[in-house]
């Protein structure tokens, strides 16, 4: 390759938003539901029937459009897709195209060397979901399962400004933070509640006009996005230096395979009839609106680092963990509320409860114990009621079903065992079975104190303040 | 007086004061419906045990003094468009031969909760495609005044069930005149409200943007009851308002002095039969003797109206038609490969020519490379129009004309011809485009017998002005007839 290309890359991100009710109808968006239990006439299209806009899903689009730098369009409308598909009840999804809700935004980006970039967001417009197919192979007929039929969704459209699959998935990285931190959505790219498409050209380093793109469709996770990124653009870099032509085209990438296959070219592409929808009102934001969902945006990750910082002296990389997941950082300022000890908070997050997200394959967002536990927790461990690995004991079954530490120490009956008097029985019993032990700290090897501490704690099931199990056992060995 | 000669609130009042009971009134509805529907075919579906069992539940209802309304017992029919849940809906259709909703339009449950029973679903254009009943994939409906001739459309069966006194009165839906040009034709009284008076939930769209819901009755005083009856705020139509003044009874007044009534000269040009013509000035005279105001002026951008709705209604309606697919409910072709051609072969079959006229036409003025030519500028035209309309209104408080240029043409002579059809509703569509209300009511009637409609317009929310008018006007023209009902009887 004698040529150096460069990669131009720009993404079309949905996003599910997490309103309890559809965007059109009253019905749920609970996930897991028996098919078509969520359904009402609106969401399946049935004749007659007009859908009415979720206040909530124009409420959530604004938030995440202000936190993206956008302008808020203030006399936005709906417009009608047109084209026949079995999960698409009505043969036309509502969607915007003609005046979408956000435009002309943008975010900063880290870069790989510690710089900062800027992706400009072109609009982000409100739509709705379509059901779910299903192809019985063995009975050979198609399902169809309305529930999620008029979920709502955001389209997040950048610009072509991305060049390499690290920046495009800091983009993603940071869009998920911002609308986790709004709790407009979850953003998990494995379920599908955030989806990304991938708009890619190659072009010579040098030029300025764009080269043909492809549109890649099918990505479930960072790693997806990445080698899709790598293998379509190499795929065109392959075209051009054989002098072929890049067809413009949708394409599925296959991650098992490796591979991207196309769906559809250009010249197929549905002329989708768009126009605005009669059955809904155009939505005027209103000044107070405006003001309203701006005042209730909340501190997102920048302030809160610098917050962290100065309030809490906690250490710059507990900060960066801490504050990569809303919830992680809501768990961590609510329990420092309630116990004032930050530091002891964040050693919590940042040993075991990392241990245990990581074998558990926990995300920090399904967390389920309570900031009110950890902290009960905390002071569990301060007043001595049990020790360190009691604590750790614990706070796995936490971690688990968030039960109540101080009820659970109470029924499990894992209170440090305070009685001086049995403690020194104890080690009596121990130090009159292992003589050699003794015998051996006796003659300055320090190690041996530690299988002692080891015995005693043992024989106490645990329930010993291993500090004075240690203070004792010293006292002991020296008569 | 037969409680079959009777309208809809002196039957209310009968059965009020006891001389008679709602069961007995949708009796006689239904033996009517017996005797002349063979002749006129005005419904799709007769609901016998449905209205039998309706109107005893409402005539306990009455002499437990729970229900007493003006409408309170009274048979009513149906457009075959707005969805009853548990009867058949068919839009005049083959495509939703077999659609039985589970749900109620709002307007309709108003009048249920009115102490209404409806007998049955009128016959109408299919999907209110048409202006003469005859597009209805299960037979034309005929002029009671003339089986020869057609009853309008394409709330045809609803007005000449009201005409063949088969109902007390009915339900239409009105997106280009489909109430008040088969009123005229049928010597009925109907009206088309304020966009948004009525809620449209439930109503199987045609053109959207629109499409209202109104009355058709045998005199103003039923018109007027049953819009206030079915108007009403529905958070479940975004397009619904929230109205306080929809005590439309209370403008049952004869008083027109200083009424300003102006008269489009746009309305009176070529292609207006000189009979029509001459019957609506008439009455613009009788008016103007009872102390209104009358003056001719122009309204300019009438010729503009017909292409700028038939572009805009297309439109919707092409996108509106998409859901009718055979996937979920209506019509499925029984051989197909493959989905495509499935959805090829349902539609191709389940709907009529008229509609996939309408479906081309909707989807060519839609399609990329057309859309600003042909449908932003109507939306444009549609917006001029309606300023034309707020510079008429700033000088008189009614428009008057004819509702159509010609009294009700022959069976079979309109479909040859869809122009011609679609610039008979020259006089109808503005009001459609402009959201404004629109009554209509007879005025004569010709050489042939065939009646006159006269077109009262208002500015938006002023119902209450036209139901005054049209009040006055109906005094006047039954103290001229001595005995003068609007009903046809045979």
């Amino acid at each position: 390759m004698s040529k150096q290309y460069e990669t131009v890359i720009g993404l079309e991100v949905h996003v599910e938003l997490a309103t309890k009710t559809k965007i059109f109808c009253g019905c749920s968006t609970a996930f897991g539901a028996a098919p078509n239990t969520q359904t009402c006439p609106v969401c399946t299209g049935m004749p007659g029937s007009l859908p009415v806009l979720n206040r909530q899903v124009l409420e959530y689009a604004i938030a995440v459009g202000l936190a993206t730098n956008c302008e808020i369009t203030r006399f936005a409308k709906f417009d009608r897709k047109n084209y026949f598909y079995p999960d698409n009840p009505q043969n036309y999804q509502i969607s915007q195209l003609y005046l979408p809700i956000c435009m002309n935004g943008r975010v900063e980006i880290e870069t790989k060397d510690g710089g900062c970039k800027t992706v400009g967001i072109h609009e982000i417009h409100m739509e709705e979901d379509a059901g779910k197919l299903i192809h019985d192979e063995w009975e050979d007929c198609s399902l169809v399962d309305y529930n999620r039929s008029g979920v709502p969704l955001i389209e997040i459209v950048s610009e072509p400004d991305m060049r390499s699959a690290e920046e495009v998935i800091a983009y993603l990285e940071k869009l998920r933070l911002l609308i986790q931190y709004l709790g407009a959505s979850d953003c998990k790219l494995q379920e599908g509640s955030m989806r990304a498409d991938v708009n890619l050209s190659v072009r010579e380093v040098g030029t300025t006009q764009f080269g043909t793109r492809t549109e890649m469709k099918n990505l479930n996770s960072f790693k997806a996005i990445s080698r899709a990124i790598a293998g379509e653009a190499m795929r065109q870099i392959d075209l051009i230096e054989s002098g072929e032509k890049v067809v413009q085209e949708t394409r599925r990438w296959d991650d098992v395979k490796g591979e991207s296959y196309a769906m559809r070219s250009k010249e197929d592409a549905q002329d989708y009839r768009y126009f605005p929808d009669p059955d809904l009102v155009p939505v005027a934001v209103s000044d107070e609106m405006l003001e309203k969902i701006r005042a209730s945006q909340p501190e997102f990750r920048n302030e809160k680092r610098k917050r962290y910082k100065e309030e809490f002296g906690i250490p710059d990389y507990d900060i960066e963990i801490i504050t990569e997941y809303k919830h992680m950082a809501d768990l961590f300022e609510a329990a420092v509320a309630i116990c004032g000890q930050p530091k002891k908070v964040s050693n919590w997050l940042m040993g075991e409860t990392l241990r245990l997200m990581k074998e558990t394959e926990t995300d920090a967002q399904d967390l389920r114990f309570s900031p009110e536990h950890l902290a009960k927790l905390i002071r569990l461990v301060d007043e001595k009621v049990i020790n360190g690995s009691v604590a750790k004991e614990v706070f796995e079954v936490m971690f688990e079903e968030n039960v109540d530490p101080e009820r659970y120490v109470e029924e499990k009956g894992l209170k440090t065992v305070s009685d001086e008097g049995a403690l020194r029985k104890t080690i009596a019993e121990v130090i009159a079975a292992n003589p050699q032990s003794v015998e051996d700290y006796r003659n300055g090897k320090e190690k041996a104190i530690g299988f002692l501490v080891g015995q005693t704690m043992k024989a106490m099931k645990g329930k010993a303040d291993p500090a004075a199990v240690n203070r004792i056992l010293r006292e002991a060995c020296a008569e | 007086m037969k409680i079959t000669d009777m309208t809809a609130v002196e039957l209310a009042a009968a059965i009020r004061a006891g001389q008679t009971t709602a069961v007995e009134a949708a009796e006689a509805m239904l033996d009517r419906i017996r005797e002349r529907d063979p002749v006129y075919h005005c419904y799709v579906t007769v609901d016998r045990e449905g209205a039998l069992s309706q109107a005893r539940a409402v005539q306990e209802k009455i002499a437990a003094g729970e229900l007493g309304g003006p409408l309170a017992g009274v048979p009513v029919a149906v457009k075959d468009n707005l969805c009853t849940e548990g009867l058949l809906t068919t839009c005049a259709s083959r495509m939703l031969q077999n659609f039985v909703p589970t749900y109620t339009a709002e307007a309709v449950v108003n009048l249920q909760r009115a102490g209404a029973v409806i007998l049955g679903k009128t016959n109408m254009d299919e999907f209110a495609m048409g202006s003469t009943t005859e597009t209805s994939a299960y037979g034309a409906t005929k002029n009671p005044w003339n089986p020869a001739h057609v009853p309008g459309g394409s709330s045809g069966g609803s007005a000449a069930a009201v005409a063949a006194g088969e109902c007390y009165y009915a339900l239409g839906s009105d997106t280009g005149g489909s109430i008040r040009q088969p009123a005229a034709y049928c010597g009925m009284v109907g009206m088309k409200p304020t966009y948004g008076t009525v809620s449209r939930y439930g109503l199987i769209a045609y053109g959207s943007s629109l499409d209202q819901i109104g009355p058709l009755t045998k005199d103003v005083t039923d018109c007027a009851a049953v819009l206030e009856t079915i108007a009403s705020y529905d958070k479940k139509d975004s397009t619904s308002i929230r109205r306080q003044d929809t005590d439309f009874m209370s403008a049952l007044t004869e008083d027109v002095k200083g009424l300003r009534i102006g008269i489009p000269n746009d309305y009176l040009k070529e292609g207006l039969e000189e009979e029509v013509r001459a019957a609506v000035l008439q009455a613009a005279e009788e008016l103007a003797r009872s102390g209104a105001v009358v003056e001719r002026f122009d309204l300019s951008l009438a010729e503009y109206a017909i292409p700028a709705y038939y572009t805009i209604a297309a439109a919707e309606a092409s996108s509106n038609l998409e859901r009718f697919d055979g996937i979920k409910y209506g019509y499925r072709t029984k051989e197909y490969a493959g989905l495509h051609n499935m959805y090829k072969k349902s539609r191709s079959e389940g709907f009529g020519e008229e509609v996939k006229r309408r479906i081309m036409l909707g989807s060519f003025v839609l399609s990329s490379g057309y859309y600003d030519a042909y449908y932003l500028k109507a939306l444009r035209v549609k917006a001029l129009i309606k300023q034309a309309f707020d510079a008429a209104f700033a000088r008189y408080d009614v428009i008057l004309g004819p509702v159509a240029p010609t009294t009700a043409p022959k069976l079979g002579e309109s479909l040859a011809d869809p122009i011609r059809m679609y610039l008979g509703d020259i006089y109808t569509i503005s009001v459609n485009l402009a959201g404004l209300p629109g009554i209509s009511l007879p005025c004569g009637k010709d050489r042939q017998g065939l009646p006159i409609g006269l077109q009262l317009i208002g500015d938006c929310f002023q119902e209450k002005k036209l139901i005054r008018t049209a009040y006055t006007y109906e005094k006047i023209l039954q103290a001229k007839q001595e005995g003068y009902r609007h009903e046809q009887t045979i």
